[in-house]
């Protein structure tokens, strides 16, 4: 009803001490600026970090590991069905890395309403030969297009285009380790022999950094045609499928699951990458503590600054309450103050926030670990700002709530009287 | 027959600290319409204290108290206010008047808050009473560049502003030079004889008190004549 009085009043007070609510507005402004560049910069490198390997882990993979059959003959045999049977000396079978009816599982994973996208694989393991020298190795068998897709693939190529492992026949992309053994650069032919003792010359189309140094001196690409050659197993011939999921949490019981459905080993990422998560978890609970912590601190200051004005302004009150103004008037006085500061100095920071990001965004960042990334990530999640302008408000909000509450309860009587 | 504006009835006030001590006894008395009424008395006879709380600012008092015939007994604090700002017009010893505004914001505010008139009709008023005062050419200042005397004059133009049914004073002349305190006075003189505005104004000026129709004198928290 009286709001414009009110908000008239109430900015008349705040310009009146317009420096002290300067200053209580930048402590809100700064506490803001720090809360966004944080936490901008904290989840960017948070997503850096678990886009280095998140992004090229399945989120299940189906598999067959190399372990003991769990069917074993004497336990199908009707003779001794009803004993407990203990066999002694078994070997584990590494004739089924082949995953059976590949076809059929892929049409019937395809049709998973939960699933993004599905990508084949085959690793085969492998020496590059060098001279004399063999190293050992892995040739991963890919679908470069769906690779690209779902994995980021393109993105680790550093030399070469990753589509002449398509178009060109039995091409190979080495990792950069691999390939600086091998002297090998663009154009080269490499000799790779699989462990059954067949070699094949393949061609060196690009060359692979992933990040992590270790993997790129095993680790190389093929098409899935050139590894099957490679082995001398037929078209159909898969190790691995990998599936990545619309919803990264459902894959521990996705991938239960598919091992019942398919018959196969099937691996979550939560399990293959458990301390990622809480890596980022941690870091993003870090960045939010300090950043509500500058704002109640703010907060704090803002409390003070008000308590001042109430002091100060004691006869202004009394004076409004006796001529006519309700304790409830002077409250929303108040309060209007504490979030008129709050509104300013949080949108201010806003402001300052997403500048300061942009900076630290320009900011060169060069690591041979991180091909890809030439500056210092930032995250703009549109939440952190939405958060930090709430917060901000809700912070002065009750830091102007007990000062206004003392101010509404001011006896305008023990005022007048005490001149 | 006058309309009676204001009346108490036993009205008995206690201070409770240091000791329990009685500074109003039953006072028991009643202001018509139009009249001009000074309360005198000895410093601490009680006659701020019945002022504030005729005034409804003061609610802890036993006894009755009816303003323009509407008991205060049992009114919230925001319905107190609404009548302090609606019926009620003050003027204080010191001005008290709110320096971050103009001399006409400050008229014009508790019109502002009662929202009887727009904006614009405020201002007019305001103007007006200003006008009636002799000091609209202060109208755009801020309120502490005037001098004592015309601050005092700003003060009871924000008292007329909602055309109360009484103007109270707490000594409004106290803090005022001989020159000033006449023309305060004269002000309270015209108001009641030209516009029949009821005054009731605490003093202990003795030539101020004598010039008005009716004097109260207190002592020791009682009326001893009336």
């Amino acid at each position: 009803m009286n709001l414009k009085l009110i908000a008239d009043i109430a900015k008349s007070l705040l310009l009146a001490r317009w420096r002290q609510s300067l200053v209580a507005a930048i402590g809100v402004t700064f506490s803001i600026t720090m809360f966004i560049a944080l936490l901008g910069f904290m989840n960017g490198l948070n997503d850096l970090l678990d886009g280095l390997v998140l992004n090229r882990t399945a989120h299940v993979r189906l598999f067959n590991e190399i372990k003991p059959n769990p069917h074993q003959p004497i336990n199908l045999s009707s003779e001794f069905k009803g004993g407990h049977n203990f066999i002694q000396s078994i070997k584990s079978s590494g004739s089924r890395l082949e995953i059976y009816n590949s076809a059929a599982i892929i049409k019937a994973v395809k049709a998973d309403p939960r699933v993004l996208g599905i990508a084949p694989k085959i690793t085969a393991p492998v020496l590059y030969n060098a001279g004399t020298i063999d190293i050992t190795g892995v040739v991963n068998g890919i679908d470069v297009m769906v690779e690209s897709a779902l994995f980021f693939f393109k993105d680790y190529v550093r030399e070469g285009d990753p589509l002449d492992l398509k178009n060109v026949s039995n091409s190979i992309i080495l990792g950069k380790g691999v390939a600086e053994k091998l002297l090998a650069e663009i154009g080269d032919v490499v000799q790779v022999t699989t462990s059954k003792g067949d070699r094949l010359p393949l061609k060196v189309v690009g060359i692979f950094q992933s990040g992590i140094a270790d993997y790129d001196k095993v680790q190389s690409y093929a098409s899935i045609a050139t590894t099957q050659k490679l082995l001398g197993k037929p078209n159909n011939y898969i190790t691995d499928i990998q599936i990545k999921l619309k919803d990264l949490q459902q894959a521990p019981a996705v991938a239960k699951e598919y091992a019942q459905l398919f018959q196969t080993d099937a691996e979550d990422i939560q399990t293959a990458n458990s301390q990622f998560e809480t890596g980022s978890f941690v870091r993003t609970l870090i960045s939010y503590a300090v950043g509500i912590v500058l704002l109640i601190v703010a907060g704090f200051g803002i409390y003070n600054i008000l308590n001042m004005m109430i002091y100060e302004k004691m006869d202004t009150i009394a004076i409004l309450k006796a001529t006519g103004f309700s304790g409830s008037d002077v409250r929303k006085i108040f309060l209007g103050i504490a979030l008129t500061i709050g509104l300013l100095g949080g949108l201010l920071g806003l402001l300052f926030g997403f500048s300061l990001s942009l900076i630290i965004d320009q900011i060169p960042f060069n690591t041979a670990a991180l091909p890809t990334i030439k500056t210092y990530p930032v995250n703009y999640n549109p939440k952190f700002y939405i958060i930090g302008i709430v917060f901000s408000l809700v912070t002065t909000y009750f830091a102007g709530f007990f000062p206004a509450r003392k101010a509404s309860k001011v006896d305008p009587v023990i005022i007048i009287r005490g001149k | 027959m006058k309309k009676t504006v204001l009346q108490s009835k036993g009205i008995n006030k206690y201070f409770k600290d240091p000791v329990l001590s009685q500074v109003l006894k039953d006072i028991h008395f009643s202001v018509d319409q139009g009249e001009f009424v000074a309360v005198t008395g000895k410093s601490g006879c009680g006659k701020s204290t019945l002022l504030y709380i005729l005034s409804t600012m003061d609610t802890d008092y036993e006894g009755d108290l009816w303003i323009d015939g509407d008991p205060m007994r049992g009114k919230t604090e925001s319905e107190l206010a609404r009548i302090r700002n609606e019926k009620i017009g003050f003027v204080f010893q010191f001005h008290y008047l709110l320096t971050e505004f103009s001399v006409l914001k400050n008229v014009m505010l508790p019109g502002l808050k009662l929202k009887k008139f727009s904006e614009a009709e405020i201002e007019h008023r305001a103007m007006e009473r200003l006008k009636t005062l002799g000091i609209e050419a202060l109208a755009l200042k801020k309120a502490n560049q005037l001098s004592g005397g015309e601050k005092q004059r700003v003060a009871i133009a924000r008292a007329l502003i909602n055309d109360p049914i009484i103007i109270m004073g707490d000594e409004p002349t106290g803090n005022l030079d001989k020159k000033n305190s006449d023309i305060v006075f004269d002000i309270f003189k015209q108001l009641c004889e030209e516009f029949k505005q009821t005054l009731l104004i605490v003093t202990h000026d003795q030539s101020f008190a004598e010039n008005t129709h009716r004097i109260i004198e207190m002592e020791d928290g009682r009326i001893i004549s009336n």
